[in-house]
């Protein structure tokens, strides 16, 4: 069946919790209102209010309360409203979900999912169009999961649930409902990391994850050059060796990303590109990444937001060099 | 109840043991005599194993450590009125309440030594890590014991924190959500008066902390926090109603810190000799002798033995830690996630490489 991102995100969680008891959602306006985006639509009536719970506005709290649920035998999924708001409970996910099993020599594991949407491009409030899964990303002992389609979210999803470890999966809100796709009716795991490719190609390689896919499948449209596009899906734990396999037969590489480029992801791979393929490359790893400025109002946001013409400006600095 | 008599709002104070260890009123709990020696002796257990620690850390034998010193009835009350189905989550003064639980002495020693072990008790005991950043763990306190109910019926949580973490935006979250989930936990706060150098009377501008309660919809009490049998009283109180559903209790365990904050504070900096003083008259322990000895469960003769015996099972306590030995390259990288993802095995093996594993 054709659905978009937000049904495939919905027939994940609705499908999980009827195959696992453990599983429990937790969040603001998760539950009567399906979400504000309405991805836990539906949850309720089927699961009731003990395992879907509205829960008070209370982001470290709603992490905290996952913590403890995972530690005594639970599989919460616990939502952020929005990623920006995710700070205010981001310790505890630094000082106790990540740490936990490491803490206690495996003892108390954490098996959590922090769904939140992420990025920019829906002309939203302030705060509403963080890219910020650099700061996630950086804290060992947690994974970090962007889907960029329907299906690949599903999977995705599916797969989060049931790791062992704390997931914060990253839903990039611009492609919740941009497009639909064949996703497959019945349950299906996508393996966390793993990276995808998207297209195959031979002049160039392209790495990107969740909203920049399909912009920069997009740029590609109409133009000459054949490029390889990898998918990230997980960035961390990092899929490197599909990057570097790719590299080297391309000679030449860019990275697509939301967030600022000072210690974004896309500096990590660039040097993980360095260190492993430096004697196969042609030019400089190019970074197209917002720049190292708060993001802005929805006024401003096309000075911000990633462009096609962006993406076609930095694949013409990666091939011309 | 002990909960609509005592009133924190009123300025009452449940206390059932006065200082010279004679029973006031009629509120003396129904403990057997086993138990009452039982949790004697683990508080001069915690009195003795703390003393050791002290020295050990001085000899660079045991790293930064937070003394219990004065807080052996605050800490160990509240955990007897636990089953071992319970949870008990502390903070990391609570070394007696551990080992009421069944957490070794020997791994809380190794943790103290820098070793991630010593976090790891035994299978069975349901203890929660030590937890640093303050008042960070009540949150999980909660998430547990919803787990709880929702799993097995009648598990109860019971969560330690300090006067300082009561300042803390988690302790708003989670007693907040505590209420409106009507989770089975018991929150007791140690108030020792002192977070570092923060007289507790700074730390808010309420007159107690146990009437913070009231704003989260359940019920608070002010227990003094050197009276092991109002600190069981109330504990038992508030598990059995959480037990029964009827939701969270918080405890104010009105206590004081005889030792330093740490072993890198130094509290004649900002407290006077003379309150310190008063606070050593009011001793946990002397104070429940007295009332054992009043009862003929207790003597000098037993008090000479159960001291030869602690004494010994403290060194033992230490030999084993010491024993224990240093973490491999391996342990520190195979407990980061469920399953080692490669590139952080690459990592591993260039360090092992370079160490041949040990360093």
């Amino acid at each position: 069946m054709k659905m978009n991102m937000v049904s495939a995100l919905n027939q994940a969680l609705l499908q999980e919790m009827g195959n696992d008891d453990s599983t429990v959602l937790i969040g603001e306006d998760v539950g009567v209102d399906g979400g504000v985006f309405r991805v836990t639509q539906g949850l309720i009536e089927e699961y009731g209010s003990r395992r879907v719970i509205d829960s008070p506005l209370s982001e470290s709290g709603i992490i905290g309360v996952s913590v403890g649920m995972a530690m005594n035998g639970l599989r919460p999924i616990a939502e952020m409203q929005f990623m920006g708001f995710s700070y205010l409970g981001i310790n505890q996910m630094i000082a106790h979900a990540a740490r936990m099993r490491n803490r206690t020599r495996g003892r108390l594991t954490v098996p959590m999912v922090l769904r939140m949407p992420y990025g920019g491009g829906v002309k939203a409030l302030e705060h509403h169009s963080e890219s910020t899964e650099s700061l996630y990303v950086q804290v060992p002992g947690q994974k970090v999961v962007v889907p960029s389609t329907p299906k690949e979210a599903k999977g995705l999803l599916i797969s989060s649930i049931r790791d062992p470890d704390p997931v914060v999966f990253l839903e990039p809100k611009r492609n919740y409902r941009l497009m639909k796709e064949e996703v497959p009716e019945e349950e299906f795991t996508t393996p966390l990391g793993e990276a995808r490719v998207v297209a195959e190609g031979d002049d160039v390689t392209i790495v990107g994850w969740g909203a920049m896919i399909p912009r920069i499948q997009k740029a590609m449209e109409g133009r000459e050059e054949s490029a390889e596009i990898i998918d990230m899906r997980t960035l961390s734990p990092m899929d490197t060796g599909t990057v570097i396999s790719s590299v080297k037969r391309t000679g030449r590489a860019m990275v697509v990303h939301e967030a600022p480029m000072t210690c974004g992801v896309g500096a990590e791979i660039s040097a993980r590109i360095h260190e492993r393929a430096i004697l196969h490359l042609e030019a400089p790893v190019v970074r197209v990444t917002a720049p190292d400025i708060t993001v802005p109002l929805p006024q401003s946001e096309d000075y911000y937001y990633i462009g096609t013409d962006r993406i076609s400006d930095g694949l013409n600095r990666v091939m011309e060099f | 109840m002990l909960v609509d008599d005592h009133d924190p709002q009123e300025g009452k104070r449940l206390r059932i043991l006065d200082e010279n260890g004679q029973v006031e009123g009629d509120l003396e709990p129904e403990l057997d005599g086993d138990t009452l020696v039982r949790a004697y002796r683990n508080m001069l257990l915690t009195r003795a194993a703390d003393q050791k620690a002290l020295k050990q850390q001085r000899q660079g034998k045991l790293g930064a450590y937070p003394p219990s010193m004065g807080q052996e009835a605050s800490q160990l009350g509240p955990a007897m009125a636990l089953e071992e189905r319970d949870w008990l989550v502390w903070a990391f003064r609570e070394m007696g309440a551990l080992i009421w639980k069944g957490v070794p002495l020997w791994r809380q020693y190794l943790y103290w030594k820098g070793n991630e072990e010593g976090n790891s008790y035994p299978e069975g005991v349901r203890v929660t890590p030590c937890a640093v950043p303050v008042g960070s763990h009540l949150p999980h306190a909660v998430g547990i014991a919803y787990a709880s109910m929702l799993r097995e019926g009648d598990s109860v949580t019971l969560a330690y924190f300090g006067d300082g973490g009561s300042s803390e935006g988690d302790f708003h979250e989670a007693l907040n959500m505590a209420g409106v989930m009507k989770a089975p936990v018991v929150f007791v706060c140690q108030n020792n008066q002192y977070a570092i150098s923060l007289k507790w009377t700074h730390q808010t501008a309420a007159s107690t902390i146990a009437q913070k309660a009231v704003a989260y919809g359940f019920p608070g009490i002010q227990v003094d926090g050197n009276d092991l049998l109002a600190l069981y009283a109330a504990t038992r109180e508030a598990v059995d109603r959480a037990r029964k559903g009827g939701g969270p209790t918080l405890i104010e365990s009105y206590t004081y810190r005889l030792g330093d904050h740490t072993t890198s504070d130094d509290a004649s900096r900002y407290r006077s000799e003379g309150e310190e003083k008063e606070w050593r008259s009011l001793d946990p322990i002397p104070r429940l002798r007295r009332y054992l000895e009043a009862k003929g469960l207790w003597d000098k003769e037993k008090e000479e033995k159960a001291m030869e015996e602690i004494d010994q099972e403290v060194n033992e306590a230490i030999q084993k830690a010491d024993d224990f030995g240093q973490p491999s390259l391996e342990d520190l990288f195979s407990h980061t996630y469920g399953e080692m993802p490669p590139e952080l095995r690459r990592q591993m093996e260039h360090l092992h490489d370079l160490w041949g594993g040990e360093r």
